[in-house]
């Protein structure tokens, strides 16, 4: 029997050929080493994202979160539902929240699930991959399973907002978050605790309909990650990811800058650090390679 | 104008504030708002609106009807949650944000062609039809947002970035003919249908 055992809830962008496919594929790779059990809720759906308000508004947004929850509850029962994604991680929470503070929105929202069968009695809890990590594990943990050292690297943690506001990991400060340089020195690289774009939004859906304005946000945390001299940016979340990495090369052929700075999940160098391939950790998903890290894989 | 909307502006007269309590989400939080100004000033998009948070919380007050469910500043949003951890007085501001955002847009008042409230309209039909988003049509139909022509030369100019993905496994052509999706469709669409019902019977939307 796996040591612990989660109702998981992948989201959209880590499925095969999405945008973070490769977070998925470490994912499992760090679970694996950690003897962590991963299973998918039956059938799960999109959590709405944050920029589904406008035409999805409040009650079909809670609902179909509600969905997933009343699926782990009867398929999962007693297993916390653990989510990668940070806007996966925020929408169920928000709604489980929502709904377990208004007896209302229970008795609308389970008005619209029976229209499919189903009930939600408000039992699942939702919480974030790197919640587990810490939480459940902790950094000694964490360790145990180690058998490379990142040793060399220099890495800026950049947070982001999602798995930071409005929740957040517990015990942590929402201006100066420090899980993530901790696991980064957990495993034996450098993190760059001055790195001053920590906590600076990326625009999140908005890089798609306000391209100039999120670009210029994305310029502040790379130049930022330069500026203090790291050689890779380490996130929590698929959207930081992408949108930080994607777009360096626009900004490049825009603002003439040189970009090229790797932009990895904490999962990736996780999974190096257990030994793992650069295949199982992802890196070949990494549209700028990570070349330190894959010479540390091949050792 | 809206049926919906003049049928709105019957029932509550002058008093929008009353119409924010009663219909956008977490309206009724409005009025806890002291006019410090932390969350304009918390804003990563702060100098591209015209009216930060602390200004529609007062123009609510004032009774600023057309002016804030005209603006654009809610579509600014990025949904970062700097003002809602920073706000003294707890105001969950992005989640009023995305409310008056959602009211003006139902009710047609929002400023039309503004992007954001296009892509977010496209995304939500997007993960609708499927009950999972499908990357490659969401992207494809943002370019294509404003015709043909300037979706080609959109889709162009970032070719080099859709093949850079498409050679790290992270983009699927093949989407384009279906993708990921829930198996119990029939169902998730029926939630969501009764899910809109019920909020649009509640919010006056269906007058």
């Amino acid at each position: 029997m796996a040591k612990k055992e989660y109702a998981f809830y992948p989201g959209c962008s880590s499925q095969l050929k999405a945008s973070a496919s490769n977070y998925l594929v470490s994912t499992n790779a760090m679970c694996k080493s950690l003897d962590i059990k991963l299973t998918e809720i039956p059938d799960w759906n999109c959590c709405g994202a944050s920029v589904g308000y406008c035409e999805g508004g409040e009650l079909p947004r809670i609902a179909i979160n509600a969905r997933n929850f009343a699926q782990a509850e009867t398929h999962l029962p007693g297993q916390d539902i653990v989510a990668t994604c940070a806007a996966c991680w925020l929408g169920a929470r928000e709604s489980k929240e929502r709904l377990d503070g208004s007896a209302q929105l229970m008795k609308e929202t389970n008005e619209a699930l029976a229209a499919a069968g189903l009930h939600y009695s408000g039992g699942a809890n939702v919480r974030h991959m790197v919640e587990v990590l810490i939480e459940d594990f902790g950094y000694d943990g964490l360790k145990q399973p180690m058998k490379k050292s990142l040793e060399g690297i220099k890495f800026a943690g950049y947070v982001g907002c999602q798995t930071n506001r409005p929740f957040g990991i517990d015990g942590e400060s929402f201006e100066n978050p420090l899980y993530l340089d901790k696991m980064v020195e957990t495993f034996g690289g450098e993190a760059l605790t001055t790195y001053d774009q920590k906590v600076t939004c990326c625009g999140g859906a908005l890089a798609f309909s306000e391209p100039e304005k999120s670009q210029k946000q994305i310029r502040d945390i790379v130049e930022s990650a330069y500026d203090h001299g790291a050689e890779m940016i380490v996130t929590p979340c698929p959207l930081c990811q992408a949108n930080v990495e994607v777009y360096q090369s626009e900004i490049n052929k825009k603002q003439g800058t040189k970009f090229n700075m790797p932009v990895l999940y904490y999962s990736q160098l996780m999974t190096i650090a257990y030994g793992g391939s650069a295949k199982e950790a992802g890196l070949n998903g990494q549209l700028i390679r990570a070349e330190k890290l894959e010479k540390i894989a091949g050792k | 104008m809206s049926n919906a909307n003049v049928q709105a502006v019957a029932r509550y007269q002058n008093d929008f504030l009353r119409e924010v309590e009663e219909r956008v989400e977490e309206g009724h939080m409005v009025k806890m708002c002291m006019q410090c100004g932390v969350c304009a000033g918390s804003c990563p998009f702060g100098p591209d609106w015209e009216h930060s948070p602390q200004k529609i919380f007062m123009m609510i007050r004032a009774g600023k009807r057309d002016e804030v469910l005209g603006s654009d500043s809610m579509f600014m949003c990025t949904s970062c949650y700097s003002c809602i951890v920073r706000c003294p007085r707890e105001l969950p501001i992005t989640h009023i944000m995305h409310g008056l955002a959602n009211y003006a847009h139902r009710l047609g008042l929002a400023p039309k062609g503004q992007p954001t409230r296009e892509f977010a309209t496209l995304f939500w039909n997007n993960l609708v039809k499927k009950g999972r988003v499908n990357e490659l049509t969401l992207t494809l139909g943002h370019y294509f947002t404003n015709g043909l022509v300037s979706g080609i030369k959109t889709a162009l100019g970032m070719q080099r970035i859709g093949l850079g993905l498409f050679l790290a496994k992270r983009l699927n052509p093949m989407e384009i003919f279906g993708g990921h999706g829930v198996k119990d469709l029939k169902g998730f669409h029926a939630i969501v249908a009764k899910a809109k019902e019920i909020e649009d019977r509640k919010k006056g939307f269906t007058a």
